[in-house]
Protein backbone atom coordinates (compact mmCIF):
# COMPACT_ATOMS: atom_id res chain seq x y z
CA UNK A 1 0.00 0.00 0.00
CA UNK A 2 1.57 3.27 -0.55
CA UNK A 3 1.57 6.09 2.15
CA UNK A 4 -0.93 8.72 1.80
CA UNK A 5 -0.28 12.48 1.49
CA UNK A 6 -1.39 15.38 2.99
CA UNK A 7 -0.77 19.14 2.31
CA UNK A 8 -2.04 21.66 4.24
CA UNK A 9 -1.55 25.55 3.80
CA UNK A 10 -1.39 27.68 7.06
CA UNK A 11 -2.43 31.64 6.42
CA UNK A 12 -4.40 32.26 9.60
CA UNK A 13 -2.27 33.05 12.92
CA UNK A 14 -5.37 33.74 15.51
CA UNK A 15 -6.00 30.91 18.12
CA UNK A 16 -9.36 29.60 16.35
CA UNK A 17 -7.47 28.97 13.23
CA UNK A 18 -3.99 27.88 14.44
CA UNK A 19 -6.55 24.59 15.61
CA UNK A 20 -7.35 23.15 11.84
CA UNK A 21 -4.07 22.70 10.62
CA UNK A 22 -2.66 21.40 13.86
CA UNK A 23 -5.80 18.80 14.59
CA UNK A 24 -5.75 17.51 11.01
CA UNK A 25 -2.02 17.03 10.63
CA UNK A 26 -1.34 15.54 13.93
CA UNK A 27 -4.56 13.12 12.97
CA UNK A 28 -3.79 12.45 9.47
CA UNK A 29 0.06 11.56 10.68
CA UNK A 30 -1.15 8.86 13.45
CA UNK A 31 -3.52 7.65 10.64
CA UNK A 32 -0.02 7.05 8.55
CA UNK A 33 -0.38 10.05 6.34
CA UNK A 34 2.75 12.27 5.06
CA UNK A 35 2.04 15.74 5.66
CA UNK A 36 3.64 18.76 5.29
CA UNK A 37 1.90 22.23 6.62
CA UNK A 38 3.33 25.43 4.49
CA UNK A 39 2.84 28.23 6.84
CA UNK A 40 2.90 31.72 5.12
CA UNK A 41 1.68 35.42 6.09
CA UNK A 42 0.17 35.01 9.48
CA UNK A 43 0.29 31.20 9.77
CA UNK A 44 3.56 32.39 10.64
CA UNK A 45 2.86 33.18 13.78
CA UNK A 46 2.36 29.44 14.88
CA UNK A 47 6.24 28.98 14.39
CA UNK A 48 7.04 31.18 17.17
CA UNK A 49 8.65 29.44 19.83
CA UNK A 50 6.44 31.18 22.43
CA UNK A 51 2.39 30.98 21.26
CA UNK A 52 1.28 33.23 23.98
CA UNK A 53 1.00 35.89 21.42
CA UNK A 54 -1.59 33.69 19.13
CA UNK A 55 -4.91 35.28 20.69
CA UNK A 56 -8.51 35.40 19.31
CA UNK A 57 -10.72 38.45 19.02
CA UNK A 58 -14.62 38.83 18.99
CA UNK A 59 -14.19 41.87 17.12
CA UNK A 60 -15.41 41.58 13.46
CA UNK A 61 -16.32 37.85 14.48
CA UNK A 62 -20.17 37.70 15.02
CA UNK A 63 -20.31 34.47 15.34
CA UNK A 64 -17.83 34.12 18.32
CA UNK A 65 -20.81 32.74 20.85
CA UNK A 66 -20.76 35.53 24.15
CA UNK A 67 -21.22 34.50 27.76
CA UNK A 68 -23.33 38.11 27.48
CA UNK A 69 -24.12 40.21 24.59
CA UNK A 70 -21.59 42.55 23.60
CA UNK A 71 -21.80 45.95 21.56
CA UNK A 72 -19.01 46.32 19.08
CA UNK A 73 -18.08 49.58 20.99
CA UNK A 74 -17.32 47.51 24.09
CA UNK A 75 -15.46 44.44 22.40
CA UNK A 76 -13.01 47.23 20.98
CA UNK A 77 -11.98 48.28 24.49
CA UNK A 78 -8.55 47.62 25.44
CA UNK A 79 -7.85 44.27 27.17
CA UNK A 80 -11.00 42.59 25.71
CA UNK A 81 -9.01 40.65 23.45
CA UNK A 82 -6.48 39.36 26.11
CA UNK A 83 -9.87 38.11 27.99
CA UNK A 84 -11.54 37.00 25.04
CA UNK A 85 -7.95 34.72 24.58
CA UNK A 86 -8.05 33.77 28.37
CA UNK A 87 -11.61 32.90 28.39
CA UNK A 88 -11.28 30.64 25.40
CA UNK A 89 -8.20 28.82 26.70
CA UNK A 90 -10.04 28.13 29.89
CA UNK A 91 -12.84 26.66 27.68
CA UNK A 92 -11.29 24.65 25.76
CA UNK A 93 -9.13 23.35 28.87
CA UNK A 94 -12.27 22.70 30.78
CA UNK A 95 -13.12 20.52 27.59
CA UNK A 96 -9.96 18.20 27.67
CA UNK A 97 -8.76 19.91 23.75
CA UNK A 98 -5.02 19.71 23.62
CA UNK A 99 -3.43 23.44 23.69
CA UNK A 100 -1.37 24.66 20.10
CA UNK A 101 1.52 23.72 22.24
CA UNK A 102 0.54 20.06 22.64
CA UNK A 103 -0.94 19.13 19.26
CA UNK A 104 2.21 21.63 17.47
CA UNK A 105 4.46 18.79 19.37
CA UNK A 106 2.37 15.82 18.34
CA UNK A 107 2.67 16.73 14.72
CA UNK A 108 6.58 17.11 15.36
CA UNK A 109 6.91 14.05 16.83
CA UNK A 110 5.03 12.20 14.20
CA UNK A 111 7.15 13.44 11.82
CA UNK A 112 5.08 16.59 10.27
CA UNK A 113 7.30 18.22 8.30
CA UNK A 114 6.85 22.14 8.72
CA UNK A 115 7.59 24.54 6.13
CA UNK A 116 8.07 28.03 6.33
CA UNK A 117 7.51 30.30 3.51
CA UNK A 118 10.68 32.14 2.51
CA UNK A 119 9.10 34.95 1.10
CA UNK A 120 6.25 36.19 4.13
CA UNK A 121 9.36 35.85 6.19
CA UNK A 122 11.38 38.40 4.66
CA UNK A 123 8.41 40.18 4.10
CA UNK A 124 7.68 40.91 7.60
CA UNK A 125 11.05 41.32 8.96
CA UNK A 126 10.87 38.03 11.29
CA UNK A 127 13.62 36.88 12.93
CA UNK A 128 14.05 32.78 12.72
CA UNK A 129 15.63 32.38 15.76
CA UNK A 130 12.00 33.13 17.22
CA UNK A 131 10.61 30.21 15.08
CA UNK A 132 11.20 26.40 16.57
CA UNK A 133 14.15 24.50 14.89
CA UNK A 134 11.93 22.26 13.71
CA UNK A 135 10.70 24.65 10.42
CA UNK A 136 12.12 24.55 6.72
CA UNK A 137 12.45 27.56 4.35
CA UNK A 138 11.50 27.36 1.05
CA UNK A 139 9.19 29.17 -1.35
CA UNK A 140 5.70 28.09 -3.41
CA UNK A 141 7.39 25.69 -6.06
CA UNK A 142 9.32 23.83 -3.25
CA UNK A 143 5.76 23.31 -1.30
CA UNK A 144 4.20 22.24 -4.51
CA UNK A 145 6.72 19.70 -5.46
CA UNK A 146 4.80 17.57 -2.31
CA UNK A 147 1.36 19.07 -3.05
CA UNK A 148 1.34 18.23 -6.72
CA UNK A 149 1.45 14.73 -5.18
CA UNK A 150 -1.15 14.08 -2.73
CA UNK A 151 -4.32 13.07 -1.78
CA UNK A 152 -6.06 15.69 0.39
CA UNK A 153 -4.35 19.55 0.35
CA UNK A 154 -6.25 21.80 2.22
CA UNK A 155 -6.19 26.13 2.66
CA UNK A 156 -6.68 27.07 5.81
CA UNK B 1 -12.59 -9.39 27.24
CA UNK B 2 -8.87 -9.99 27.84
CA UNK B 3 -6.54 -7.28 26.81
CA UNK B 4 -3.23 -6.97 26.89
CA UNK B 5 -2.76 -3.31 27.61
CA UNK B 6 -4.91 -0.78 29.07
CA UNK B 7 -5.12 3.37 27.66
CA UNK B 8 -7.46 5.68 29.38
CA UNK B 9 -8.21 8.73 27.28
CA UNK B 10 -10.72 9.88 30.05
CA UNK B 11 -11.44 13.87 30.10
CA UNK B 12 -9.52 13.98 26.41
CA UNK B 13 -10.86 15.54 23.36
CA UNK B 14 -10.91 15.25 19.52
CA UNK B 15 -8.44 14.41 18.59
CA UNK B 16 -6.42 13.31 21.35
CA UNK B 17 -8.18 10.01 21.89
CA UNK B 18 -7.10 8.70 18.52
CA UNK B 19 -3.46 10.11 18.61
CA UNK B 20 -2.86 8.63 21.86
CA UNK B 21 -4.55 5.32 20.99
CA UNK B 22 -2.17 5.06 17.87
CA UNK B 23 0.68 5.84 20.57
CA UNK B 24 -0.32 3.07 22.35
CA UNK B 25 -0.55 0.80 19.81
CA UNK B 26 3.10 1.80 18.65
CA UNK B 27 5.11 -0.80 21.31
CA UNK B 28 2.95 -3.51 20.73
CA UNK B 29 3.49 -6.55 18.64
CA UNK B 30 0.84 -7.75 16.10
CA UNK B 31 -2.20 -9.52 17.40
CA UNK B 32 -1.93 -8.06 20.71
CA UNK B 33 -5.04 -6.08 22.24
CA UNK B 34 -5.41 -2.67 23.69
CA UNK B 35 -8.31 -1.21 25.68
CA UNK B 36 -8.92 1.87 25.31
CA UNK B 37 -11.28 4.41 27.94
CA UNK B 38 -12.55 7.73 26.76
CA UNK B 39 -15.36 9.98 27.74
CA UNK B 40 -15.10 11.74 24.27
CA UNK B 41 -18.41 10.85 22.24
CA UNK B 42 -17.00 11.63 19.28
CA UNK B 43 -13.93 8.80 19.87
CA UNK B 44 -17.12 6.51 18.77
CA UNK B 45 -17.05 7.01 15.55
CA UNK B 46 -13.60 7.99 15.42
CA UNK B 47 -12.37 4.69 16.45
CA UNK B 48 -14.27 2.82 13.85
CA UNK B 49 -12.78 4.91 11.64
CA UNK B 50 -9.16 4.78 13.18
CA UNK B 51 -9.82 0.89 12.89
CA UNK B 52 -11.12 1.37 8.99
CA UNK B 53 -8.23 3.62 7.70
CA UNK B 54 -5.05 2.01 9.61
CA UNK B 55 -5.80 -2.18 9.17
CA UNK B 56 -6.17 -2.15 13.58
CA UNK B 57 -8.98 -4.38 14.52
CA UNK B 58 -11.99 -2.95 16.66
CA UNK B 59 -12.96 -6.12 18.45
CA UNK B 60 -15.64 -4.02 20.41
CA UNK B 61 -16.77 -0.73 21.40
CA UNK B 62 -19.31 -0.54 23.95
CA UNK B 63 -20.67 1.96 26.25
CA UNK B 64 -20.70 1.71 30.38
CA UNK B 65 -22.07 4.63 32.56
CA UNK B 66 -20.63 7.88 30.29
CA UNK B 67 -17.57 5.59 29.47
CA UNK B 68 -16.55 4.27 26.06
CA UNK B 69 -14.36 1.57 26.00
CA UNK B 70 -12.74 -0.18 23.09
CA UNK B 71 -10.79 -3.25 22.43
CA UNK B 72 -8.75 -2.69 19.53
CA UNK B 73 -6.46 -5.40 17.80
CA UNK B 74 -2.89 -4.40 16.75
CA UNK B 75 -2.63 -5.05 12.88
Amino acid sequence: MTTKKMAIIATKGTLDMAYPPFILASTAAALGYEVQIFFTFYGLQLLRKDLSGVMISPLANPAMPMPVPMPVMVQMLPGMESMATMMMKQKLKKHGVASLEELRDLCLEADVKFIACQMTVDLFEFDKSEFIDNVEYGGATMFMGFAGDTDVCLFV
Amino acid sequence: MNFDKEFDASGLNCPLPIIKTKKSLTDMESGKVLKVIATDCGAVKDMQAFADQTGNKLLSSTEEGGKYIFFMQKK
